[in-house]
């Protein structure tokens, strides 16, 4: 007799949970990349403070974010890469709403401090393989990536003509893990967003320029890559969906996206 | 009386509904599994899909061969199980037949504690300690490696290796050791020569157990074997069937994901050949 109790009263619990969920607020669905996160929840908290409608954010990668836009199970989907045309042909269409740097990062221990273009692109394809050879220890280069499909290492790869290139030592699912093993390995290089980039690694000069907002927006720090607002070509988006998506590519969103780490577009 | 009788049948049927909960819930993965893992291997074929030894699942002209993460869930498997099982079963033995009863409480307490241990605090551990660790030991550039997830794995498949042995050592009728001693047997020679072969279904059941849990481990490898899809080496950065799905799922698109779902059915397959081989051990233990 006691489980039977028990057992409807979990079922009771069950019912009031689902019963919570389906009470709707006003809510902005938003659904993709993983190196929005921050930009998109300042925002989204702004946007709040504001209007009282809400926004929620996915984290689930960039090519997620597309597929749920075109599916319709989000509002807005967020890339951190242009669209592809096979992208474009479902009916999708792209707003960018910032750029983000992507730092060449090492362990604070190494002596490194510029790189160009070309000569990261050499030591990510393995040509150049050890630290001497520009100008720092004498000890192997290990590299620190990606995973395949992440908008980090798509942008990594495109800017510094590497794709499938890369001779990796490493392939990390996300930003974090990137920071923590070059932080851990004194001879790794890895990249990752600058907005994410800690005291715990260091970002070198790309070509003599920082990345900084400055030189991101003026195009002068050329590892950079779009944030991007997707959207269907043909349907309207719900009225709270148009609301935020008009705040957030309005002049307004400038300070709170640039507080987030990375430049506004508009 | 009647009423008893409403209500038990209520009870039964509120339990019959719960089971095939269950049963549909493993009926809709495999079918799913099934559906969704099929058409890559279609389109890749069935043996440039197992035997490609490159996986370039991005690249302009993508590749998408499995065999790099076949072998290394198999080595890696393997290795964890040369590590794992001799330490494990030896702790069973002594924790089922030689330790104080103190002893053996406190350090059954342990090895449960171990079993719940998240395995993403195992990746983070191994990635904080035991990858710098078996950089600076081997002196090799990276210390992400086959080793790495073989030591990771080893430990997490500890408990399940200890607690299953333990459990057929203790089923041993006490007759039999018993009768060894009498006849002049040392405790040593009782425990290996009776004991053991006695429950050496369950010890092969464990064992078993253990290469379930090694095979299907994704989170923690995942943090420690660099995930480059080369074909396994010990000290090199590898990529195993689990961490395949999990690492590129997210991002994926198009083929790509189909192939994904291809090698979660391929590791799927693999499983449900080491549940059987289990349930063989356990059948024959029960006759």
């Amino acid at each position: 007799m006691k489980k039977t109790i028990s057992i409807l009263i979990s079922a009771l619990i069950m019912c009031t949970s689902f019963a919570g969920c389906s009470a709707k607020k006003e809510t902005v669905t938003t659904d993709g990349s993983t190196s929005m996160e921050k930009v998109i929840g300042v925002l989204g908290e702004t946007f709040e403070a504001d209007t009282g409608i809400t926004v929620t954010y996915n984290p689930t990668g960039s090519g997620s974010g597309i597929k749920a836009v075109a599916a319709g199970t989000c509002d807005i989907g967020l890339s951190s890469r242009m669209l592809k045309d096979e992208e474009k042909s479902q009916g999708l269409s792209e707003t960018i709403l910032a750029y983000d740097g992507i730092a060449i990062i090492v362990n604070p221990e190494n002596p490194v401090d510029d790189l160009d273009v070309e000569t990261i692109a050499k030591i990510y394809t393995g040509e150049i393989a050890n630290w001497s050879e520009v100008g720092g220890n004498d000890s192997e280069i290990v590299l620190i990536g990606r995973e395949a499909g992440s908008g980090t290492r798509d942008g990594f790869e495109s800017i510094t003509g590497t794709e499938d290139k890369c001779a990796y030592r490493q392939e990390l699912t996300s930003t974090g893990d990137v920071i923590t093993t070059v932080s851990q390995n004194p001879d790794a290089i890895g990249y990752a967003s600058v907005a994410s980039v800690k005291d715990t690694v260091r970002a070198v000069k790309v070509g003599g320029v920082a990345a900084t907002e400055a030189t991101i927006k003026d195009g002068s720090y050329v590892i950079q890559r779009p944030f991007v607002l997707v959207t269907k070509t043909d349907t309207k988006l719900s009225g709270s969906a148009q609301k935020f998506f008009d705040y957030i590519t309005s002049e307004k969103a400038r300070d709170s996206i640039s507080s987030a780490g990375v430049v506004a577009a508009n | 009386m009647k009423k008893n009788k409403i209500v038990e049948r209520a009870v039964h049927g509120v339990f019959l509904i719960l089971g095939l909960l269950t049963l549909g819930c493993v009926l809709l993965i495999t079918v799913y599994l099934i559906i969704s893992g099929i058409p890559a291997i279609k389109e890749i074929g069935l043996f440039d899909f197992l035997f490609g030894t490159r996986w370039a699942s991005t690249a302009e002209e993508p590749s998408y061969g499995i065999l790099p993460f076949i072998l290394t869930s198999i080595y890696g498997t393997a290795g964890a199980i040369v590590i794992g099982v001799p330490i494990g079963f030896f702790s069973a033995v002594y924790l089922s037949k030689f330790a104080a009863p103190k002893i053996k409480g406190f350090m059954e307490n342990a090895v449960s504690l171990l079993a719940g241990i998240p395995s993403v605090v195992y990746g983070l551990v191994g990635m904080l300690v035991l990858v710098p660790g078996i950089r600076t030991l081997f002196d090799i550039p990276d210390g992400a490696s086959l080793a790495a997830a073989i030591i990771v794995l080893a430990i997490m498949i500890l408990p399940s290796i200890i607690k299953v042995s333990m459990t057929a050592l203790e089923a041993v009728p006490k007759e039999y050791e018993d009768a060894s001693l009498a006849l002049g047997a040392t405790p040593v020679e009782t425990c290996f020569r009776v004991s053991v072969p006695a429950a050496k279904s369950g010890i092969a059941a464990a064992v078993v157990l253990g290469v379930g849990r090694a095979i299907g481990e994704a989170m923690a490898v995942m943090m420690v074997s660099g995930n480059v899809p080369n074909m396994p080496s010990l000290f090199q950065s590898v990529r195993f069937l689990t961490t395949a799905v999990a690492s590129e799922m997210s991002y994926s698109s198009g083929l790509q994901q189909q192939a994904l779902f291809s090698i979660a059915l391929v590791l799927f397959l693999f499983i449900m050949l080491i549940n059987a081989v289990l349930n063989f051990f356990l059948k024959k233990e029960n006759c």
